[in-house]
């Protein structure tokens, strides 16, 4: 019998970003887009400021959906849209909540709506996950 | 303008990556993941988009224009330390947008002839 039931809303979880944590990421991930780390760069491409890899914020999701699945082998589908980027001011923690709602549950899989907030704007859009029970 | 022609073509990537303990462990570090042995679900993102990167900018698009627009992942087999990946990238689709093309490139993680991970990413080249 499954743990979860349909409709139900997930505990949420609050992930810090900051430059730091920006950093690591490119390094873990190869993506060393100055966007990300050089403020004066991003601002010259029209930026607000530096921005988080969309990948880190689907990343940081994705761990979310591994905490609820229990590990990260059980996660078979994930998918987002990119709709807000994430800015990253110089010396600030940024608070990204994650939740979701389980929306379906067969025998073997559950289907969850994951939303994702930064100052309580929605910074991906339909994001969607499948787990294994 | 990505030539028409190329959509639906299949580009088979030139070498194979050996996925390494220590690439699995700072990936799942950086995400604050606790399991640092498995590959975390967004892990093989390390290894399509750079094969997307080299298909599209051989294919004259400027990667300096682009934007992630969205991404999906179907996972059928962990990814682990020691698997040996081949990875093939196909171009889906392509359109044109408010002067932006938008491209959908499908890459399959390909382990001992099986496809163990499947990544869609659709990337925006800004007018």
């Amino acid at each position: 019998m499954s743990i979860f039931k349909v409709g139900e809303v997930l505990p949420s979880k609050t992930y810090i970003i900051n430059r730091a944590s920006l950093v690591t990421y490119a390094n873990a991930s190869g993506d060393q887009n100055p966007i990300h780390q050089d403020e004066a760069f991003a601002k010259s491409v029209g930026l607000e400021n530096v921005i988080a890899h969309g990948m880190y914020t689907m990343g940081l999701v994705g761990q979310y959906v591994s905490s609820m699945a229990g590990s990260s082998s059980k996660v078979r589908e994930f998918s987002a849209r990119f709709t807000k980027p994430v800015v990253v001011p110089a010396g600030v923690n940024v608070e990204l909540v994650v939740s979701a709602t389980v929306v379906e549950l067969t025998d073997e899989v559950a289907r969850l709506e994951i939303t994702a907030t930064c100052n309580e704007v929605k910074v991906l859009g339909m994001a969607k996950a499948v787990i294994l029970l | 303008m990505l030539n028409p022609d190329l959509v639906g073509r299949t580009f088979a990537g030139a070498t194979s990556t050996t996925i390494t303990a220590e690439s699995i462990a700072a990936f799942a570090l950086a995400l604050g993941e606790p399991e640092t042995h498995l590959a975390p679900p967004t892990f093989a993102i390390t290894i399509s988009l750079e094969q997307s990167q080299s298909v599209l900018v051989e294919s004259g698009l400027d990667w300096s224009r682009v934007v992630h627009g969205d991404q999906r992942f179907s996972i059928y087999k962990q990814l682990v330390a020691g698997m040996q990946i081949q990875c093939d990238s196909t171009i889906e689709s392509a359109r044109v947008m408010a002067g932006n093309e938008i491209i959908t490139v499908r890459s399959d993680l390909i382990e001992s002839g099986e496809t163990a991970v499947s990544s869609w990413s659709t990337l925006v080249f800004r007018a």
